[in-house]
């Protein structure tokens, strides 16, 4: 299989009119001694109907969501995509297009970011927001350098412990070349120990970043610790479950100066992870630090409304060394999608469906405990859609998780020797909570 | 261009269309949901909603429909953009990455249940390895930049092992702008050094400024002029001895596929952008993929967790052992690594040397094509990319190359990238692809032909040029002046 036009005519053709002999003629800048001419370690080419028996056999080889139950989540979540938006996502005129540098011929991609932009403003409460990171975990990582661009001399950035390990291990990636220390502050019954952020908060701290909710699902109080890194003089980020804003109190109101998070849960598959959708968002006071694209409206020539990147003196492309970050694709498509369904569910439905994993998530809570094999090892926290328990059935929790797999539900996360991070979204039935409990229930 | 709705441009965000009342998608029914958020989370209550749009599905997909057009993509028609291999996306990937054992999975499922995923992930690796000639591979990065960014903290992690993480990097003129902020992400210094007047590594310069402070040295090769530099074993050999890192930044390995590895030139180290060289789509600015391929040397500080096999033939996710950590969630972008996969397997060896043959006979062509127009840079074979200067053309007629690339709308071209390399004035660098068929190249020659003759006659056609478009040129002074970078009016109720 190739995708290559030419025939072999039309090679001599264009051959004879650059006026060489051959195609290794223009390959002369090669050194001998380097070139691979044994050809590459590479199994020969297949046809499509071969490469799409062995991309089908691959995919059987997993258990995916579709017959695997899923109550995992940990920032990536089993929501129901609608039908629509993969029909979207399949118009070439979206997928195959470039980075929207030419504007007169990308009014869709720009609009459509735009339109993004705007939802996140409104779940964040923060004037402004980009057109989206990589992920959420590096989204964290690029507030935490634009908090110390802002806080100049001020370099320790403060981790709640309680964010969750692969934001953690992320931050702790991209302070080991020196631009701030990630000092994560340790968790005490899956929460972020208060008094030991009050302790660490000095004046030489640029960030104090928190989960909202945490990595187990529990919304904190952060709101005194927010005043209190205000009071140091730090920037504070929130890292946000973008679909929880719709019900819980937006960063803006609770003067955040930046959020951040994963918008995976917006539309977006699964996909084991990636690509995730990171988003971005802050005060419009720090507007000139932001990092990423951005996309504004303006008009054109005729003056009719249209949409352009802009802020690039920011960027690397032109400011090179001295750019806000080295980003530059982002996740364009991710975004459109996620634009798409916010404007699919609105307010009321966005709320709707943030409040149906709640009320289900509370009901998989109850009922697991009262099976007597878990324990709440946080009674009384607040919680989204995802909650921990600690195994105190028989056996260790390891041989209780692989039963649950084979019985064909994904029971969670484990955290620690006994924790199970749970996630429930809208898309898990009663039967299959039941079934969960059931097997819970049943296991020996 | 009748393939866009030009008489219709923008229309209104779907914020602005939004109607009380108006509804699309909800959850089902269920037994508790009269649960609110006050009693939920009390104080930390959400208490006026976001005013998100409020419109039916039909509405929705009208919308869309309309953005799409107004869009140009590689479907659309020819799109030369130097340096960002613009090349066909195969439909086949496409299935490829939505077939529910791939796009249902979760990313803590452990192992042995998805041992598919991290099959397909562990020899994808392994083609990398032996496209790059760099046998560790690290499917993390999820973009080129990202892939440079990991490169350099990977060099810092082996170099403070001996000691010292060295001070600067150093990048030629000719470097994208990605490189010098990633070396400052990293925490380096940058040094620049000069091109010659060929477009190729001043040896003098570049030896004048490695020294033991040098913790690495970053080339595109082929080059941003389109150039495989000829120096190259002697320039990675005094990169080597001053105890440097040598990095290749994989913009263009398509043009050397299967000719030659990036490992074979005295390379430590490359990111390869998947969403060029292999096919996946830029979907309008990613997602797309940089793993890095580095030297044995170098694999145990590669961020992890990345796919291993074992000894009994299963599949498992390893943590290298020497890793600098993670730098992002989960395993990499997955969905990007299926597609990419999907088309190796359906090039194979053969087809993949394949590619590079036709991309650098594709645009030879076109730049011989081309040379009466416009003069070439660099008069000499290039490699799957060349770049012209618009400055005779500027000086004569007073019509820049962005004016041309605007014009070239008109005739239904995407432009090439300009301004850029910074080194050429007037920069215009064409990258064909090797799928774009001859017709298409015999077009686009034509195209700027007649147009370097518009530039005489009609120059104002040019200046105000595109006409046909979606919408004319932008008022980008004034979207920088006066940001206004989302809806303010609440319109929802």
């Amino acid at each position: 299989m190739n995708y290559i036009p030419i025939t072999t005519d039309e090679r001599e053709e264009m051959l004879a009119r650059i006026g060489v002999a051959t195609i290794e003629d223009l390959f002369c800048d090669v050194p001998a001694e380097a070139r691979l001419n044994g050809g590459l370690d590479i199994e020969a080419g297949l046809e499509e109907m071969q490469v799409a028996a062995r991309l089908d056999a691959l995919a059987r080889a997993n258990r995916s969501a579709a017959d695997l139950v899923c109550f995992a989540g940990g920032g990536s979540y089993d929501h129901y995509q609608p039908a629509f938006i993969d029909n979207i996502l399949q118009r070439p005129e979206f997928f195959t297009a470039y980075t929207p540098y030419q504007p007169e011929v990308s009014q869709g991609t720009l609009q459509a970011i735009y339109e993004f932009q705007t939802g996140i403003c409104e779940l964040s409460g923060l004037g402004v927001a980009n057109a989206s990171m990589y992920d959420g975990a590096s989204a964290l990582a690029e507030a935490a350098l634009m908090a110390c661009r802002i806080k100049r001399g001020r370099s320790r950035v403060l981790v709640a412990g309680s964010i969750g390990p692969e934001k953690i291990e992320t931050l702790r990636t991209y302070a080991q070349a020196g631009a701030f220390t990630a000092e994560v502050i340790s968790e005490d019954a899956y929460t972020c120990n208060s008094d030991l952020v009050r302790d660490a908060l000095r004046d030489d701290v640029a960030a104090l970043c928190l989960p909202y909710p945490n990595y187990y699902g529990i919304v904190e109080d952060i709101a005194p610790l927010i005043a209190a890194a205000q009071e140091a003089g730090a920037l504070v980020i929130l890292d946000c479950n973008p679909l929880l804003l719709s019900v819980l109190k937006s960063p803006g109101d609770l003067d955040a100066d930046i959020a951040t998070g994963e918008a995976q849960c917006l539309g977006n598959a699964l996909s084991f992870g990636g690509p995730g959708l990171g988003f971005f968002a802050c005060t419009e006071a720090l507007m000139r630090q932001i990092p990423g694209r951005l996309v504004g409206k303006t008009v054109d020539i005729s003056g009719h409304d249209a949409y352009v990147l802009t802020l690039a003196t920011r960027e690397q492309h032109i400011r090179r060394e001295k750019a806000t970050s080295n980003i530059c694709s982002n996740h364009a498509l991710n975004a459109l999608a996620a634009g798409a369904y916010l404007a699919a569910a609105g307010p009321e439905g966005l709320a709707q469906i943030a409040l149906a994993a709640c009320a289900k998530a509370r009901r998989l809570h109850d009922a697991l405990i009262a099976t007597g094999r878990f324990r709440d090892p946080c009674p009384g926290a607040v919680f989204g859609y995802e909650f921990v328990l600690e195994w105190c059935g028989p056996g260790p929790l390891e041989q209780a998780y692989d039963a649950l797999i084979k019985a064909g539900i994904l029971p969670g996360i484990r955290t620690g020797v006994a924790g199970l991070l749970i996630a429930v979204t809208e898309k898990r039935s009663d039967q299959e909570i039941d079934a969960f409990v059931r097997e819970v229930s049943s296991y020996v | 261009m009748s393939d866009f709705c030009r008489d219709q441009g923008p229309r209104p965000t779907l914020y602005e269309s939004s109607r009380p009342g108006a509804r699309c998608l909800r959850p089902p029914a269920c037994d508790s949901a009269g649960i609110s958020a006050a009693a939920l989370f009390g104080a930390y209550a959400r208490t006026s909603p976001p005013a998100l749009p409020q419109v039916s599905e039909l509405e929705i997909m009208r919308h869309y429909d309309h953005l799409a057009r107004m869009n140009f993509g590689v479907d659309t028609g020819s799109y030369p953009l130097g340096s960002c291999t613009m090349k066909y996306n195969p439909r086949i990937n496409e299935v490829a990455a939505r077939l529910p054992g791939f796009a249902q999975l979760h990313p803590a499922q452990p192992d042995s249940t998805v041992q598919g995923a991290l099959r397909l992930m562990y020899e994808l690796q392994e083609d990398l390895a032996a496209a790059s000639g760099l046998p560790g591979v690290s499917l993390q990065p999820a973009a080129g930049a990202h892939g440079e960014y990991t490169a350099l903290m990977v060099f810092r992690a082996a170099l403070t092992a001996t000691g010292n993480p060295r001070k600067k990097v150093i990048l030629p003129d000719t470097a994208h702008g990605t490189n010098p902020a990633s070396v400052a992400m990293a925490g380096y210094d940058v040094v620049t050094v000069p091109s010659t007047e060929g477009g190729l590594v001043d040896m003098e310069a570049l030896r004048a400024a490695l020294d033991k402070d040098t913790a690495a040295f970053m080339l595109t090769n082929p080059n941003t002029v389109g150039i495989f530099d000829p120096q190259i074993l002697e320039i990675t050999r005094a990169v080597h001895e001053v105890g440097a890192f040598a990095y290749c930044d994989g913009a263009n390995l398509n043009a050397i596929l299967g000719i030659t590895r990036p490992g074979d030139l005295g390379f430590d180290a490359l990111h390869i952008n998947l969403h060029k060289t292999f096919s996946t789509p830029h979907g309008g600015g990613g997602p797309g993929a940089g793993p890095l391929c580095v030297s044995a040397a170098l694999a145990p500080y590669l961020p992890g967790p990345v796919a291993a096999r074992n000894s009994e033939g299963t599949y498992e996710r390893m943590t290298p052992s020497a890793s600098i950590g993670r730098v992002r969630a989960a395993l990499g972008n997955f969905a990007v690594f299926v597609r990419a996969y999907t088309y190796i397997k359906a090039l194979g060896a053969e087809g993949l040397k394949g590619v590079a043959e036709q991309a650098v006979l594709s645009a030879n062509y076109l730049r011989v094509c081309l040379q009466d127009s416009f003069p070439v840079a660099y008069d000499r074979i290039c490699m799957h990319e060349f770049v012209l200067s618009g400055a005779r053309l500027k000086a004569e007629t007073g019509v820049s190359t962005l004016d041309i690339a605007k014009r070239l709308l008109d005739y239904g071209f995407h432009p090439p990238t300009i301004y850029f390399p910074l080194i050429v004035n007037e920069a215009m660098m064409f990258e064909p692809t090797e799928t774009e068929p001859l017709a298409a190249l015999d077009a686009l020659a034509d195209a700027l032909k007649t147009m370097a003759e518009e530039a005489k006659t009609d120059p104002e056609l040019l200046k105000s040029a595109p006409h046909t478009t979606p919408v004319r040129r932008l008022d980008e002074a004034q979207a920088a002046r006066n940001p206004n970078l989302r809806v303010v009016h609440r319109f929802c109720s």
